[in-house]
């Protein structure tokens, strides 16, 4: 029930996108139709699912303050949490690497669709924000921490591909030419944020 | 004349906020405040152009396969020494930025200049490109702040500017400035103003 509750306020309430403004570089370049932000969408939830636990065991067994100590008793007091932000970035540039392999040799059809994406996941910020909101929130065990990734990278998927929706329909609006692509979408993104907001009500 | 365009440029014609639209995570999360704000401006300007810098010094040693990875490497470095620069002299506004110090290293605009400009550049040029977008970055942060928190706490830096006498006589701040969304709708005015009086950048 309470996995139930995080997976749920980590797609609602804590939404990447209209919560904290993660991963809105990629967001706004590649919202233009439904189907490539449904791609992106899918490959950002699956990096996020797995370099979220494998950052919460690095950050457990590794960096935080004495947890060494499974190593040995005289690593009590080592403190590698500087190397933090080093450390989470490395992961996920070679996990994004090996996804990349990974869905180049056994789905050729999936790897063409999402093409010039793949890569430039490295650097989309809803990826390492997710393990340094990991870092901050201090879960209690794997399971928790990759029920969160999974749970963000689904808010993120679900914002992408709605306004990939409006911005379809947008298409044949008339917009004043000063606010025409850009300006419009970050308007109707801070509209749907307020939507967004509603859920802040709800106690889970 | 050729620097002077380069430092200026990312001013206003080629912003890298409002017309690359590029960093637009963490332009929008820190400007709740004209404080944070202001020392999110002033990380990023020393982040963008120390990269720069040393990236442009590298340049004809990394091989281009692997320039990401020493991209990231180089970027990760320094934004760990501000993290700890900042954690030491200014504990408030880093635990108020939370991620986001963290979170320039996927900030689109260090990696997007480090790809365009430095690579190909002198350390020179690449310093005064650096400052320019950091500068122009800061800019659009402070402008953001500005009225975001004047308008939405009726402070700036924290000092009252709204007198007492206007909320005895029924003013109220407006609470919805603070809060996420509003922070898109701010920038999208920008991006309204600045194009209205720059054509040329209006979409099609």
């Amino acid at each position: 029930m309470e996995s139930l509750n995080l997976f749920i306020k980590s797609i609602f309430i804590d939404n990447m996108i209209f919560a904290y403004f993660l991963g809105m570089c990629s967001y706004l370049a590649v919202s233009k139709t439904v189907k490539t932000s449904m791609g992106l969408g899918i490959a950002v939830t699956f990096v996020l699912t797995l370099t979220v636990p494998i950052n919460y065991l690095l950050e457990n067994y590794i960096l935080k303050p004495g947890a060494l100590v499974w190593l040995n008793e005289s690593f009590a007091d080592v403190d590698l949490s500087f190397l933090s932000l080093i450390l989470f970035i490395a992961v996920v540039a070679s996990i994004v690497q090996l996804v990349e392999m990974v869905v180049e040799k056994y789905s050729p059809s999936l790897y063409a669709s999402l093409g010039i994406f793949l890569p430039l996941i490295a650097v989309n910020c809803a990826i390492l924000g997710g393990s340094l909101f990991m870092q901050q929130r201090s879960f209690d065990s794997v399971g928790t921490a990759t029920i969160f990734g999974l749970g963000s990278g689904v808010g993120w998927l679900l914002a992408i591909v709605g306004i990939a929706a409006i911005r379809e329909k947008l298409a044949y609006s008339n917009v004043p030419a000063p606010l025409k692509g850009i300006g419009i979408t970050f308007i109707i993104t801070g509209l749907m944020g307020i939507a967004f907001m509603s859920f802040l009500g709800i106690k889970l | 004349m050729k620097n002077k365009e380069i430092l200026l440029g990312p001013l206003s014609k080629n912003n890298p906020v409002i017309v690359q639209v590029l960093g637009i995570c963490s332009a929008l999360a820190v400007t709740s405040k004209l404080e944070p704000s202001f020392v999110m401006a002033i990380s990023v300007i020393a982040v963008v152009a120390l990269a720069n810098v040393i990236i442009s010094l590298l340049r004809n040693t990394i091989p281009n396969s692997i320039r990401i990875i020493v991209q990231l490497v180089v970027v990760a470095a320094l934004v760990i020494i501000v993290d700890q620069v900042l954690k030491a002299f200014a504990y408030d506004v880093s635990k108020q930025l939370s991620v986001f110090v963290g979170l320039i290293i996927t900030n689109c605009i260090v990696m997007g200049r480090l790809e365009a400009f430095a690579l190909s550049h002198g350390p020179w040029e690449s310093f005064l490109d650096g400052v320019g977008n950091g500068v122009g970055y800061g800019l659009i942060l402070i402008i953001v702040g500005f009225f975001r928190e004047l308008l939405g706490s009726g402070t700036l830096f924290g000092f009252q500017v709204i007198p007492q006498i206007f909320y005895d006589w029924g003013y109220q701040n407006n609470g919805l400035m603070i809060l996420p969304p509003m922070a898109l709708i701010v920038v999208a005015c920008i991006i309204w103003v600045h194009r209205s009086y720059n054509k040329d950048l209006q979409e099609k």
